[in-house]
């Protein structure tokens, strides 16, 4: 157990001290370890130490525990995936060896970085504990020692690859200590999934505050994941559409991160207080489509807090429409007798809030008599959602110039202000890139009308922090508001587990279809009144932003965690009125309502029982319609309609627009639409019959060349936009890793190119042309010609074109950095990140056994550009007016080390696999997986499958034939292995349902 | 009480509309961009009075009709002079300094009307009316001679609830001197390449998707929209005799009421159909 420990810190000692300090290095070990571990683990330090990477001197300690570290067992744990291999012991030592290893001063701040990691991150008590045990009893021994063997090859691993790192980069060693300690909490990480032990847990108290400003607390075990704690709130809070949803923490009042939900909290607050907020992430833009009125409650929570904090601006009049609505929905109709005049002094409705202003509110609630407090709020809604700054999440930066900008992203894409004016706007459609680098942030658009080349935007932010947090918020968005979800699961979760940072969550498109299946009777809540001021302090008025205040206030009351809290400002000021507060559904009196009057305790939740409540007209309209949308088992009925409702007249909405997923209105550019309205007739009485057709090619060595001429591409692209930065640093990020040192991140974002590529249509055409030629000189192969397709297809093909390009150019640069990268960097973030994608490749069932990737040797794991664009859940929802043209782009690259020679993996390391589909009457499907079969080079098989999908009135061996020879034509070096015919009647009918 | 402007379906409602009387100073003194033919005052008399007319008589509105002065020879645009969106009227800071008194009497009548009154006291800012588009969802404020960077700050400071872009503009006096809103939705755009690179800015810098209804002659993109209870979509456009290809285009739509107007004497002097009306759509009396 401790004998590990002892190896790996001396392993990274190593790294730190150059060549001649080794020798010292290793007495000095030798005499530290035998202190705490009694000198049976040493030979095994020793061996380590002798910086041979070799595993198997490292597997000997294991042999002192009765267990067999035999050789082929170790041969076997490499293939092991990664989570068997890892298992807990190490470190806990650390602590211990701490203070013993004086040695050098080196060493020292090595030590204390670990242990530091070690004690701030995982469970230190648990392995200690067990390491203790082992050495006065052997009983547990069997799960222990088992579980060591593997951790000592691990550590063989990392040897080697420092070593390498340590000769070919002496000079990083700041870097590398922070290395060490990545790398350690990563493994630590990974322990705490397999072993649950029974044993005491250690954990936590934390606090949330929730968006009616009182506080939830609860306690976590040490090492749980953010969605633990996020699956509690939300459950606390009864809510069930909960992807809107997430939780800040705050570094200073300045800068919020977003918790993730996949990862360890303690390793994304580090020493911050486990102190949270409860926050709106992603603000629907069309809030009357969530499913639950609780839901948009919550959001109505939200943006009365940003709009007193002044982050939602508003004109006077918006002030008081706004407020009078919240206070219809938290006191009910206005009553002269009860509402003096002035009742309203207590609520905050705005940042400055005026007499008159109150005054109008006032006189506005009484035109709101009998709305129900859901209505109120969705009222409250419709207004909020069309004002400008409606969910748009800002960020300072300065521009190329220095001046002074924000940079806000949102549900449409990353808008551009500088003081209040919007100066530019980039939708997601146009963005081919998003990344930063040290404190730069880059948006990569695609060509404009008249321009040939793709630009690069720059923007400077005040740190590398806010880059990469600016960063993650516009890789979320976009995957949020963008992407579907893909209808294969496996793959799916394929591309998106491979990737580096992504979105973890659901999309909307995702959430929204399993709101649709919510099944339970609007739960009951109480709408507290979260917004009263309480202006005794200072006069300034106490505002959520204020959350010191809160919490202290709650610290004193609101641990009860279960589900009555104490009303803050009720404890603090007593200012609440009695019955002021209007239950959400009036008709039942329920114990509940007690509560409620006696204005001193708000309960969100009621303990597990919902109260069956007759909904108001507002409600049960859209009851019904959710009742509908489940019984057709449509993805988003309500989305359609939605769309349709506000589409003007004249333009026929089709049905790119009806999918889209904000509503915005219709766009009316002429020949695109007609193309579309054409497919969309004959659509009309669809029944599907499919026909796939498989082509094989295998293609030798073709990767290489795409390469190179990638590479030139990325060089000039580097060079334009940015001349310091230098190639090495350009390793497309992994942003899994949560590491800080993390310098770089990129991210394509894909889009549905359907959407995009027919708004964009006229643009789009002309820049394929333009394109077309650079790209397919590089790319010829890669590329399925898309002009025997109708127009819309031919598009996405460009996109697919783009996409193949940025592909290339970044396996191209990680090619040629690779040795700069290996003996460079990034040990740290590049093992994270192997860690974590061996991980979850497991899940992946793909022709290359992630086995292989595991034993990849100082394995870079890349994964680029995950598009996930897929309509086919949609194209269920109604057959008779969808023309289905559908356009998926997935890619996939993994990249492994040329310098590998001794790598297990013979058979060949995934390098990449790319499917681009595109959809119009027929699916192409071009898969591309090239694997390195040792060696540099590179085999590519091409799989096209295409797909004919059509109604009755298509010849379909005549489309089959004419497919085949096209295939041919196009690829006369392919063959056609497979011709499958499916056909598929039920669907139109099981839609008509 | 009809929020955030009503969304779409109040877009072009109006109640009120401001006017100013033309002086004949006019003729000889008004700011013109181009050197031309000089004004005939009789005939832009007659013009005008068609306009306001229209305005009172067809449609119904409550016309303003302020007098002329003849110290201010510009000051029948009364439309460079005020913003004003549902309840809140902002008086701008006009970028010709010959022109900053006409303001004077534009706050006096918007404060009859009972309006939240904004002025720019701001000595840098400077603003004309006439380069402000307002979709119904957001305003585009063209950069011109006219109108600068701060002034725009202002008016988005005027008007939170909505998204303030910044569209430069060159070759034109104003911003809507090539387009206007010729329906909800709807922008009518001229066929300049200006102009176009105008409306492409726009779309890039729009959240929504806008229809666009493009015109030959720039000048003939400047029209007014009004809805109606009683008429449904109205269009007021130059007439078939200034512009007739471009009359042409506006007969293709269906769904309005054409009405055309010349405006040939006031266009020597760069005038146009939006300039010489604020339009005003007051909820409640």
């Amino acid at each position: 157990m401790t004998t590990e420990v002892g190896s790996e810190t001396e392993v990274k000692k190593d790294s730190e001290q150059l060549g001649p300090d080794k020798a010292k290095d290793k007495p000095e070990e030798t005499s530290g370890t035998p202190g705490d571990q009694k000198s049976r683990e040493t030979s095994s330090g020793e061996a380590q130490d002798s910086s041979v990477p070799a595993p198997t001197s490292q597997s000997s300690p294991s042999s002192q525990k009765k267990e067999k570290s035999s050789p082929e067992s170790k041969g076997i744990s490499r293939f092991l995936p990664p989570w068997l291999k890892k298992q807990k012991s190490y470190t806990l030592a650390e602590p211990r060896d701490e203070p013993k290893k004086k040695a050098t001063g080196e060493e020292q701040v090595v030590e204390e970085s670990e242990s530091q990691a070690l004690e701030g991150v995982a469970q230190p008590r648990r392995s200690l504990e067990e390491a203790t045990e082992n050495r006065q009893n052997d009983k547990e021994k069997h799960s222990v020692s088992s579980a060591e063997i593997q951790p000592s090859k691990e550590d063989g691993k990392e040897t080697e690859v420092e070593e390498v790192a340590e000769k070919k980069e002496e000079t990083q060693e700041e870097k590398e200590k922070r290395e060490t300690k990545e790398v350690q909490t990563a493994e630590i990480k990974i322990d705490s999934i397999p072993k649950k032990s029974p044993k005491k847990i250690k954990t936590v108290q934390c606090k949330v505050m929730l968006l009616d400003g009182t506080e939830y607390s609860c306690d976590l075990e040490k090492r749980a994941k953010g969605q633990v704690l996020f699956d509690k709130v939300c459950e606390h809070l009864n809510l069930l559409e909960k992807d809107y949803f997430g939780l800040l923490f705050y570094e200073n009042s300045e800068q919020k991160n977003w918790l993730d939900s996949s990862k360890e909290i303690k390793r994304q607050i580090r020493s911050l207080p486990w102190i949270f907020t409860f926050n709106v992430k992603f603000y629907p833009p069309d809030p009357s489509q969530l499913t639950e009125d609780i839901t948009r409650y919550f959001l109505c929570l939200q943006l009365r807090q940003d709009i007193v904090s002044g982050r939602l601006p508003c004109s006077f009049v918006t002030h008081a429409l706004l407020g009078s609505y919240t206070l219809q929905a938290e006191l009910g109709d206005h009553d002269p007798g009860e509402h003096s005049s002035d009742y309203i002094s207590e609520f905050q409705f705005a940042p400055n809030q005026t007499q008159e202003m109150e005054e109008k509110v006032a006189e506005l609630h009484k035109t709101h008599r009998g709305l129900t407090p859901a209505q109120a709020d969705s009222q409250f809604l419709e207004n909020a959602k069309r004002l400008s700054m409606y969910g748009v999440d800002l960020h300072h930066a300065k521009d190329s110039e220095g001046v002074d900008i924000m940079l806000g992203v949102c549900a449409n894409g990353l808008l551009i202000y500088k003081d209040r004016l919007r100066i530019n706007r980039f939708a997601w459609p146009k963005i081919l890139k998003i990344s930063y680098k040290r404190s730069n942030f880059y948006i990569k658009v695609r060509p404009a009308e008249l321009e040939q080349f793709e630009s690069t935007i720059g923007f400077k932010l005040p740190n590398h922090r806010a880059a990469k947090r600016l960063w993650k918020v516009c890789v979320e968005h976009h995957t949020f508001f963008r992407l579907l979800s893909p209808e294969q699961p496996p793959k799916a979760k394929f591309l998106t587990l491979g990737s580096k940072f992504r979105y973890s969550g659901r999309t909307q498109a995702q959430t929204r279809q399993a709101s649709n299946l919510i099944d339970r009777p609007a739960p009951y809540f109480e709408r507290t009144s979260s917004k009263r001021v309480s202006r005794s302090l200072d006069g300034a008025p106490m505002g959520i932003s204020d959350q010191s205040l809160l919490r202290d206030f709650s610290a004193t009351g609101g641990q009860a965690a279960g589900d009555k809290i104490i009303d803050l400002e009720a404890a603090g000021q007593a200012k609440l009125k009695d019955g002021g507060r209007e239950e959400d559904e009036s008709p039942l009196k329920t114990p509940q309502l007690e509560l409620t009057q006696d204005g001193k305790i708000s309960s969100l939740r009621v303990d597990g029982e919902n109260i069956y409540v007759r909904h108001s007209n507002l409600m049960l309209e859209d009851l019904d319609k959710t009742q509908d949308d489940l019984l057709k088992h449509q993805a988003s009925i309500s989305e359609l309609k939605r769309n349709f409702m506000e589409s003007t007249p004249e333009p026929r909405p089709n049905e790119w627009e009806k999918r889209r997923i904000t509503p915005l209105s219709l766009q009316t550019q002429g020949s695109s639409h007609e193309t579309l309205d054409i497919v969309e007739e004959k659509k009309q009485a669809e029944f599907g019959i499919e026909e796939t057709l498989v082509v094989d090619e295998t293609n030798k060595g073709k990767m290489q060349v795409a390469t190179d001429a990638g590479e030139t591409c990325k060089v000039e692209h580097v060079s334009q936009k940015d001349s310091s930065s230098l190639p090495s640093d350009s390793s497309s990020s992994s942003s899994s890793s949560e590491s800080e040192d993390e310098e770089v991140g990129e991210y394509h974002p894909h889009h549905r190119a359907i959407e995009e590529v027919i708004r964009e249509e006229q643009e789009e055409e002309e820049d394929m042309k333009r394109k077309e030629h650079e790209e397919k000189t590089q790319h010829v192969e890669a590329i399925p010609e898309g002009s025997k397709l109708n127009v819309p297809v031919e598009h996405t093909q460009v996109t697919a074109e783009d996409l193949v390009q940025d592909n290339t150019v970044t396996v191209a640069t990680e090619e040629k950095n690779l040795s700069e990268q290996i003996k460079q960097d990034v040990g740290e973030e590049k093992k994270e990140e192997q860690l974590k994608l061996n991980g979850d490749v497991s899940h992946v069932d793909i022709d290359v056994a992630p086995q292989l990737i595991c034993c990849s040797e100082p394995p870079v794991v890349k994964t680029e550009m995950v598009t996930i664009s897929d309509a086919t859940q949609r194209t269920e929802i109604s057959t008779k007016e969808i023309p289905i043209v559908q356009t998926e782009t997935k890619t996939i690259t993994y990249e492994s080390s040329q310098l590998d020679g001794n790598a297990a993996g013979d058979a060949g390391v995934l390098v990449s696999a790319q499917t681009i589909t595109s959809e119009s009457i027929s699916t192409t499907t071009t898969t591309h997986i090239t694997k390195m079969v040792k060696g540099g080079v590179s085999e590519t098989r091409i799989e096209k499958r295409i797909v004919i999908t059509g109604d009755a009135d298509i010849d379909h061996d005549e489309a089959l034939a004419q497919a085949i020879k096209e295939a041919k034509e196009q690829h006369p070096d392919m063959s056609v292995t497979r011709v499958v015919v499916h056909k598929e009647t039920e669907l139109a009918e099981e839609d008509e349902d | 009480m009809a929020g955030l402007g009503g969304g779409l379906a109040a877009f072009g409602r109006c109640t009120h509309a401001v006017v100013r009387a033309l002086p004949e100073s006019l003729c000889r003194q008004a700011l013109r961009s181009v050197a031309g033919p000089e004004v005939d005052f009789a005939r832009a008399e007659r013009e005008y009075q068609l306009y306001v007319g229209v305005l009172r008589g067809k449609l119904g509105l409550q016309v303003l009709e302020l007098p002329a002065d003849e110290s201010l020879p510009d000051c029948v645009f009364v439309e460079d002079v005020a913003v004003v969106c549902e309840e809140t009227a902002l008086l701008t800071r006009p970028g010709a300094p010959s022109r900053r008194k006409e303001v004077e009497a534009m706050k006096r009548a918007l404060e009859s009307l009972n309006l939240n009154i904004v002025e720019m006291v701001d000595e840098n800012a400077t603003l004309d009316g006439g380069d402000v588009l307002f979709t119904g969802r957001e305003f585009f404020v063209g950069l011109s001679r006219r109108t600068n960077q701060r002034g725009a700050e202002i008016l988005a400071d005027t008007f939170k609830d909505y998204a303030v872009s910044t569209v430069p503009v060159h070759d034109s006096l104003h911003l809507k001197s090539f387009c206007s809103m010729a329906g909800p939705n709807l922008i009518a755009i001229g066929s300049s390449e200006a102009a176009q690179k105008a409306l492409k800015t726009m779309q890039q810098m729009s959240d929504h998707r806008y229809d666009k209804l493009t015109v030959p002659d720039d000048a003939a993109a400047n029209c007014i929209y009004l809805n109606v209870p009683s008429k449904g979509h109205v269009l007021l456009h130059r007439a078939p005799e200034e512009f007739p290809d471009s009359a042409k285009v506006f007969e293709k739509l269906k769904d309005h009421m054409l009405i055309p107007i010349a405006a040939t004497e006031l266009a020597k002097v760069d005038g146009s159909l939006t300039c010489c009306s604020v339009l005003i759509n007051k909820a409640s009396e």
